[in-house]
Formats: structure tokens, C-alpha cells, sequence
């Protein structure tokens, strides 16, 4: 029973993570219906940007995230005047190529500045556990779990008493009501996709004590962002909350239970049942129109 | 007021009004009838700025606003509230009013507006933390007439309000529609295939026909009109 407790926590903790990621993710596509197939490079390339801040300035990837948050903002911003406004009124296929060349350009851009070396932080509580009676979690894991859960609150806060939040979740719902209520819906576009990499760039600095950088990194996390999305709904930032961490449990106890190579499999299978039962998401309250 | 003249719209290669002009005056009912694909919602979206003359002229008390965005318009003081409503389904009345006074002018003074809308609207009020989708049809009319007011509009432009509504649901929102050009005195072009009920409405009609302004002149003597009560009262 301990254990099994054990491994629930666990997935709740790594769960907390893919929340965050998830949650840029489903902000992006349900204000500007793009898909963005680069989002996992984002979180790569947060990754890199803790283990060098760690590596040259000293600073924990945790406290890095007031440096990395700034930066990804920009980034964001950047990448979305060059690629993204050009293309957010054209055709799903033209869109597709377009975020899935940016992955492709990043992981390469990665390999080639950066090799394919496996990076770590190690730091001094790396290894360090924090018991609650019978159950022992891993102190990194917690604090990136607090860290996520905080991030998350402010996120959800944001959208839903700020007038900036208001207006993202307006252009996501109805679009035209919202220009011809002078919402300026190419700004709000840039918001939700800075604040979506943000988000990505964010969850690659609170992993990078726990896991290690590579280039092709990225492709591990979104598949679970992708399958947490679906699952929440799409666009839904509140269903990605909570599938974030249903995707974790089911993780974390497929890890152990079933066998670790097969746990990707067993995200697949969920995918596919849950694109039969419930093909709006777990948590939609009417059908897609 | 408003002042288009001459305009012409097209979708691509289609071209879709034709040397449309019509005028609105401060404090007035104006309404532009036609049949359904008249080109009545394209007007309304061109003077919106969704759309853009390829021809023509639109000023807005004395400011050429032809090419304008959307957003510049809207600050400008033209609201419109679109056909088929397009509530923000997913937020309550509340929040959808407040989104209606997005503009930084209209932000500053929404405590004020909603105290006026709600008078207008009852309703709304009782409404007003349920969820917009979960309204009935005539109760989303006004949550969208509310929250175009919100806005603070000098023009409000209203599309196809009756659209889809009973008709004892169609009369209150008409009525209110008259009340809130009586009360507030806002000026309204009213945009609409319910020709009865804009001749009531409105002191002045234009009627499209294939994207060209046919008729147009003082709802008394368009009454009298017979190709207008032929084609459209049916009598």
C-alpha cells in the first residue's frame, strides 16, 4: 500500500510539470488554433538555458526562471513576428509545416551548437529525499512541483480576473466578437504565444535538476503535452490542469507496475480511447461546432 | 454622422456591393433592409473595418475611416453587434459585459454604463454570473445589445437582432431597441429582414437590393412605396 501511495505521489509530482508545459501548449491553441508542433524544443532550449545559466553564472535553475521567464517572453515574441503572424490566417497544412520546421531547426540548432552530450545539473540536494511518514519524495522533484503548482495558480489567475486574461480567453472563444469589441486580436495572439514558450521555457528550468538535456529532448515531453491536451480539451486550460496530473499517475504507475519502455505505449492506448469516448476532451461541456 | 459614399466591396473576385451610399444622423433610427445576401452584413462589416472598400468613401463625423482596423473604429465610437449574437459562450454575463467596455474610454467609466445597461436589460442583471451559452435566445439578444453599450458607442450598429427569435422574443427586443435609442439617445443602424418592424423602428430606410442601394427615404413614405410592398410586405 506504501508503495503504491509512493508511485501516485510521484506521478503527481512529475504530473505538476506537465501541467505547465500542457497549459502553454492548450493557451496557444485555443486563442490562435495553431498547433504549436515546436512547443517541446521550447522546453529544450529552457533546459540549455538553466544549465548554462547554472554552468557560467552559478544561479539554480529554479531561481534561473526570473531570468529565463524575461527571456523566453521576448523569444516568443520574436519567433512569433518572423513565423507565426504570417501565417495565422493561412491553412492548417501551411501551419503545420511551419511549427514542425521550427522543431526541426531548434533540435538541429541544438545538435550543432551543443551536441548530442547528455547535460546535468547537479546540485547540492540533487539527491536529496524529504520523508512524510512512510513516503520518501525527492526534494528537487518537490520544489519543482511548488514552483509548478505557483506558476500554474498565477496562470489561471491571470485568466480569469485580469482584463489581458479576459481578452485571451474572449479571442479563443469568439474571435470576431472580439475584434468588433476593439480587442486588438493579433496582440492578444503575441500574448498567448509569448506566454505559452514562456510556459514551456519554465518547465525546462524546473526540470533540469531532475533530467537531462539533449537536443531531441523535447519530443519526450510533448508527447505528453499532446496526449494532456487532447485529453483536458483543447484549449482548455483548466482540463489541462487536471489531465497534467492524471497523465502523470498513469505514468508513474505504468513505470512500475508494467514496465518503464512501455509507458509511452500506454500513453498511446489512453490517447486513442480517449479520441473514441470522448473526442472534445475529458472535461467539455458541449460538442465542438 | 456616418457618411458612406460610393462604396465598393468585394470578396476576392467577387464583387459584392455596388456604389452604396447612405448617411446616418446623430440621434437617429436608420435602417438598411434587404433580402438575405442583399449585402446588408457586408455593408456593416465594411464600416466595422472587417472589410475594405475597394471604392468609395466612409467618414465618421468629419474622419475618413475607410481602411481603418477594427479596434481604431470601435475607439472611434462605431459598436457593432453582430448577427447571431457571438456571445463569448464560455464566460458569464458579467464578463461579457465587461468585455464590451474593452477600449481604455470605455474601461474608465463601465461602472457607470452597467448601471445603465441593467436598468435597460432587468435580466441581465438577475443573469448576470450565469455562463453566456446558457441563456435562451432572446436573453443572449440583449447580453449582446448590452454589451455592444458598453462599448459607449456614438453609432450603434445592430445586425439582424431578430434573427432566429420568437416573435413575442422579437417585439422585446425591438421595443428595447427603441428604448435605448429614447432613453440613452443613441444613434442606431439597425440592419434587418424584418421590414415591418424596421419601418416601425426607423425615421429613414435604405433598401438593398444585389448590393445596390434601390430605395431609400423616410419610413412613412417607403410604406407607400409599391415595389416595396410588393417585394416585401407581400401585400
Amino acid at each position: 500500500m506504501n508503495e503504491f501511495i509512493q508511485v501516485i505521489v510521484s506521478g503527481i509530482l512529475i504530473g505538476g510539470i506537465y501541467v505547465v508545459v500542457a497549459m502553454g501548449l492548450s493557451l496557444m491553441f485555443g486563442v490562435t488554433k495553431i498547433i504549436n508542433f515546436a512547443h517541446g524544443e521550447f522546453l529544450m532550449l529552457g533546459m540549455y538555458a538553466a544549465y548554462f545559466i547554472y554552468k557560467f553564472l552559478g544561479i539554480e535553475p529554479y531561481t534561473a526562471i526570473f531570468i529565463i521567464t524575461p527571456l523566453f517572453i521576448v523569444i516568443g515574441m520574436i519567433i512569433y513576428k518572423l513565423v507565426i503572424n504570417p501565417i495565422v490566417d493561412r491553412k492548417h497544412e501551411i501551419q503545420i509545416f511551419a511549427t514542425l520546421g521550427l522543431s526541426i531547426v531548434f533540435q538541429n540548432m541544438a545538435l550543432f551548437l551543443w551536441s548530442a552530450d547528455f547535460r546535468t545539473v547537479n546540485l547540492s540536494y540533487s539527491t536529496a529525499t524529504v520523508s512524510f511518514g512512510d513516503i520518501t519524495i525527492s526534494l528537487a522533484r518537490l520544489i519543482a512541483f511548488l514552483a509548478a503548482a505557483v506558476i500554474t495558480a498565477a496562470m489561471l489567475l491571470l485568466l480569469k480576473y485580469t482584463y489581458v486574461g479576459k481578452a485571451l480567453r474572449a479571442v479563443s472563444q469568439q474571435n470576431t466578437a472580439a475584434e468588433l469589441m476593439g480587442i486588438k486580436v493579433k496582440r492578444i495572439y503575441l500574448i498567448a504565444f509569448s506566454i505559452g514558450i514562456a510556459l514551456a521555457g519554465i518547465a525546462g528550468a524546473l526540470l533540469m535538476p531532475v533530467f537531462y538535456a539533449f537536443p531531441t529532448v523535447g519530443a519526450y515531453f510533448s508527447l505528453a503535452a499532446f496526449v494532456v491536451v487532447v485529453m483536458g480539451g483543447m484549449g482548455d486550460v483548466t482540463g489541462a490542469l487536471i489531465a497534467g496530473l492524471i497523465i502523470g499517475i498513469v505514468e508513474s504507475l505504468s513505470g512500475f507496475y508494467v514496465a518503464a519502455e512501455l509507458k509511452e505505449a500506454i500513453y498511446f492506448v489512453l490517447f486513442i480511447i480517449i479520441l473514441f469516448i470522448k473526442p472534445n476532451g475529458l472535461f467539455a461541456r458541449k460538442e465542438a461546432k | 454622422m456616418l457618411k458612406i459614399e460610393n462604396i465598393n466591396v468585394s470578396y476576392g473576385e467577387v464583387q459584392v456591393l455596388h456604389n452604396v451610399s447612405l448617411d446616418v444622423e446623430e440621434g437617429e433610427i436608420v435602417a438598411l433592409i434587404g433580402a438575405n445576401a442583399a449585402g446588408k452584413t457586408t455593408t456593416i462589416k465594411t464600416i466595422s473595418g472587417l472589410l475594405k472598400p475597394t471604392a468609395g468613401k466612409i467618414t465618421f463625423n468629419g474622419t475618413n475611416i475607410a481602411g481603418l482596423s477594427t479596434s481604431k473604429i470601435v475607439e472611434l465610437g462605431i459598436v457593432q453587434v453582430p448577427e447571431g449574437r457571438l456571445l463569448f459562450p464560455e464566460m458569464s454575463v458579467l464578463e461579457n459585459l465587461e468585455l464590451g467596455a474593452y477600449t481604455p474610454q470605455a474601461r474608465k467609466v463601465r461602472h457607470e454604463t452597467i448601471k445603465t445597461v441593467f436598468q435597460l436589460f432587468p435580466i441581465l442583471e438577475k443573469r448576470s454570473q450565469q455562463l453566456a451559452g446558457s441563456l435562451s435566445g432572446g436573453e443572449q439578444q440583449m447580453c449582446a445589445l448590452g454589451r455592444g453599450l458598453m462599448a459607449k458607442p456614438k453609432l450603434l450598429m445592430v445586425d439582424e437582432t431578430s434573427l432566429g427569435l420568437s416573435p413575442i422574443m422579437a417585439k422585446t427586443v425591438f421595443e428595447s431597441i427603441k428604448q435605448i435609442n429614447k432613453t440613452v439617445g443613441m444613434t442606431i443602424l439597425l440592419v434587418e429582414q424584418n421590414v415591418h418592424w424596421s419601418l416601425r423602428l426607423a425615421g429613414r430606410c435604405f433598401v438593398l437590393e444585389n448590393g445596390k442601394v434601390v430605395l431609400n427615404g423616410p419610413s412613412k413614405e417607403l410604406k407607400e412605396n409599391p415595389h416595396l410592398q410588393k417585394a416585401y410586405l407581400g401585400m
